[in-house]
Formats: C-alpha cells, structure tokens, sequence
C-alpha cells in the first residue's frame, strides 16, 4: 500500500480515544467505526478494550456482528487488546449465556483470568516481532490464552501465560499499550494494514 | 515457547495511577447501573451494563426511608459479585475509610465515596491514595473534581441530584464542569496561579487540564438520568457515560428501560436510534421538582 493506511476503531465502548491517538501517531488514519457502512471504509480495525459482553451485545444488537466477522475471515487486518482479544477468540474457555464472538484466531480465551481490578497490574513484556526492548504491559481485568491452534504465533508471555498471539492478520495483546505513550504495537498493527494493501 | 524474548523480572505492579485510571477508560461510552440485589445485577448485565453498582436502597429509596444511609451488606455485595462478570462497584460514606477498607477486602473493582449515602466526616474525604481499589468521586464543580483527583480519585461523576428522576441538576453540574475546563484552556500561564487559588485546587492539576482541555481521569455524569433521551442528553453535553441509579428498577418494566438507556448512550447523537430506544418502555420512575427540595435533602451539598 502506498499513502496512509485507515484504520477503524469499534467504537460502541471502550477505551476508544486511547487507540485513535495511537494509530494517529503510528502513521495511519484513524477513525471510530460504529456502522456497516463505516466498516466498509476501512483497511483495517482495531477492537479496543473495554467490556467484552457489553460490546458483544452491542454488536448484535446493532448488526455489526456478522459484517466484522465477514470483513475479518475475508482477511481484514484486525487487532484487538483485553477485550478484543476476547472478541477475536475463536472460543471462549468461560462465556457468559449467548456471548458471541466475532472469531478470527484459533485460540481459547479464558476472561478475568489475571483476577478483578485489585490484581490490575503493570509488568514488563517482550514481544517478538517488536524490536526496541520490552514495552509496558497494563494489564486490566485481563484475560490470558488458555491454548492457541497450530497456525497461531505465540507472542508473548507473561507468569507462564500467553498474552500476545498473532493468527496471520489478526494480532491480540491481554494488555493495552493504547494506555501508554509506547505506540510501537500499533506501529506493527500499521505495517501489517500497509503490507496487505 | 523457548523462542520468545525473555522478560525483564521486573515485580508486577498493583493499584498504579495507570492501572486505576486505565480501568475507567474501559468504561467509557458505557451505562453503569444500580442494583440491589443478584437478580437485578443480571438484568443489568444482559441489558449491556458496563458495570453495577451494588447498594441496599436505591438513592429514590434512601430519600423515602430517611434515617442514615451506610455502605451496604458484606453478603448483598458478594452475592452480586458472584452473580455478574462485569465490574462491581459499591459505595462508601464520605470519608469514611473503615467502610472503604472492607470494600476493598471484599474484591470490589471501585468503590464509590458517595454524597447518596450519609457523609461519616465533614471535613475530610478518605485518603484514596491508600488503597489498591480504585474511587470515583462525585463533584459539582471543577475544583471539587480537581480536589478529589489531588486525594487519588481515579474517576469523576457529576453528582446531579440521585433519587429525583430529574435530570435538571446533572446537567448543572457537567456544564459547569466542562464550562470551566473551557475557561482553563483560555488562560496563559501567568493566570493558572490565581485560577488554581480561586478553584482551591493544587496548581499542578489546574495546569494539567488547562494543556489537556479535559480532566486527567475520565468524566462520567450521574444524579437524575432516568430515560434514553437523559443518558443522550449528557453523552452529547461530553460525559463519557452515565451512571442510572432509581431510573431503571424504579420503572415500569426495568429490563426493558436498561436495555434503552444502554442503546441511546451508544448511540447518543443519533436521534432516530434514540427515538427507536425511547418507544414502549411503560412508566418511568415519579421525578421529583428539584426545586421543592428542602436544602438538607439535597445530596450534592454534601462533600465540597
């Protein structure tokens, strides 16, 4: 791809704004997506955190479930941070009744696993494929990768457990460097949009 | 997994500013609901609730009771937390730090020191900076939000007027919140001094909000939402969600009214979606004429 690469941010909740900037300042177009219509004009779309059962349930209710799971199995760069990583899992180790997922990469995903917002914590990860040391994981509330299929690359780690995977175009982190001033995940979330292009 | 990087053995780091902080970005654009018991914390779950907030008597019941009004039942807050997987958060009185604590020890994800429930001190707010769980603080104002931030509040409400059903006050309050950010971003350096004093504010968060134009912690609005036109209404006047107290279970037909407000605060600057949220709900809670409140009954004079 030549030019700036668009990419979209799911914006029916969650920490929106935060991934805006960074994509902003990774080099791309950033833009909030809350319609079919505006889906179609991306390159590719961030699902940010937040709550995993709110925004699934509000991607039902407003039609966005079928096209994001469309856009993504068509190959559509996509990543997602705690609870995106939630939505992109193919399955959910602990769903609640009815919780959808848009699915994308062949892992099992177990919810709340690091524990509730008194065992929210910050750590140091190394990721592969991000050069330049490790970078500041926050980990909210934070789901990890119970198990991941052959054609997934673990990532990252963190006490024994996964929290970063990549599945082709589809890239999932546990914890959100949209909180920090680091944009370099978002910068290899960019470069994955701009070689698909 | 002998190929990845190796991770510094950096300890991790609990209740960090970032991480506090950070758990009220994940709310954001969300409905946060009043419950007070299991049952209602599923309605409230399924309706798209980004949160609950677990309490013994809606605050309309809390008017109606009279009396003291304390942090709630260890084993109402434990059944709750048990019931739901999204957040829970429940309220502590006004600078009572003993209630917080055992908030914090029974695993809530923040806790509220809330005006709604009887203050314990009248002059001091609990020092939040002494606990893992992270607070949100009610304020009226800029400088009471930039005093309870100074204290380590991680998260800010408009107080509005709880238990009314009367959106008059919540609206009050978040314009002259935003009104006075505005006011902050106009005024050069040598002016933030006299600004932090007259807000009674320290001057390193006066100066913060005058670079960011927004408060350096995330800005919800409650107090008196009690329709999916109200929960719009204070998207579009720039709060980041809204917390539904008496508006739902005091309604008509609560899982329906939930699931509205949840809609209309997604998509609050589309009316037609706000039109489709607004039909058929039944009967909302009886306001009350915010006017008519004698000033000992008005919760959003407590803390300052």
């Amino acid at each position: 791809m030549t030019g700036t690469p668009v990419i979209g941010v799911l914006a029916l909740q969650g920490d929106v704004r935060e991934h805006l900037t960074a994509l902003a300042s990774a080099g791309a177009e950033a833009r909030a997506v809350r319609r079919p219509e505006e889906l179609a004009r991306v390159d590719g779309l961030v699902l940010p955190g937040g709550e995993s059962t709110t925004m699934s349930k509000l991607a039902v209710l407003f039609g966005m479930m079928e096209p994001l799971r469309e856009r993504v199995a068509a190959g559509m760069p996509v990543y997602g941070t705690c609870a995106g990583m939630i939505l992109l899992a193919d399955k959910i180790l602990d769903p609640r009744s009815g919780q959808e997922t848009v699915q994308g990469i062949d892992m099992i995903v177990r919810r709340n696993a690091f524990g509730r917002q008194n065992e929210s914590f910050e750590a140091a990860v190394a990721i592969t494929s991000v050069p330049g040391g490790p970078v500041e994981g926050v980990f909210i509330r934070a789901p990890w990768v119970e198990s991941v299929g052959a054609g997934v690359e673990v990532l990252a780690e963190h006490g024994g457990h996964i929290v970063a995977v990549r599945q082709d175009n589809a890239l999932a982190t546990s914890f959100h460097p949209e909180l920090t001033g680091d944009h370099r995940v978002h910068g290899l979330f960019a470069d994955m949009v701009r070689a698909v292009g | 997994m002998s190929t990845l990087p190796s991770t510094p053995q950096s300890a991790p780091a609990t209740g960090t500013a970032r991480v506090k902080r950070g758990m009220a970005e994940q709310l954001k654009g969300g409905v946060i609901m009043d419950v007070v018991n299991a049952e209602q914390a599923k309605i409230a779950e399924d309706a798209g609730a980004v949160a609950v907030m677990a309490l013994e008597r809606v605050p309309a019941d809390i008017r109606k009771d009279g009396g003291v009004a304390r942090m709630s039942d260890p084993n109402m807050i434990e059944e709750i937390i048990g019931a739901v997987s999204i957040p829970v958060m429940a309220k502590s009185r006004i600078g009572h730090f003993v209630e917080a604590q055992v908030l914090q020890a029974l695993g809530v994800d923040y806790i509220d020191e809330s005006e709604v429930l009887t203050p314990a001190d009248e002059v001091n707010h609990s020092d939040k900076f002494a606990f893992t769980t992270p607070f949100v603080c009610g304020a009226t104002n800029l400088g009471e939000a930039l005093r309870r931030i100074a204290e380590g509040a991680a998260m800010i409400r408009s107080k509005g007027e709880a238990g009314t059903g009367n959106v008059v006050e919540a609206v009050r309050h978040l314009r002259r919140i935003r009104g006075e950010v505005a006011r902050l971003r106009g005024y050069d350096n040598n002016e933030l001094y006299a600004a932090a004093k007259d807000l009674r504010a320290p001057y390193e968060l006066v100066k913060e909000v005058a670079e960011l134009g927004k408060l350096p912690v995330v800005l919800f609005s409650a107090g008196g939402v009690a329709t999916p036109a109200d929960a719009a209404l204070m998207r579009q006047l720039g709060a980041e969600g809204v917390f539904v107290g008496s508006g739902i279970f005091k309604s008509g037909d609560p899982a329906r009214r939930a699931a509205a407000i949840v809609k209309a605060t997604t998509f609050y600057d589309d009316p037609k979606v706000i039109a489709d949220a607004s039909r058929n709900l039944g009967e909302a809670m009886v306001g009350i004429d915010c006017d008519t409140l004698p000033e000992g009954e008005r919760y959003a004079n407590r803390g300052w």
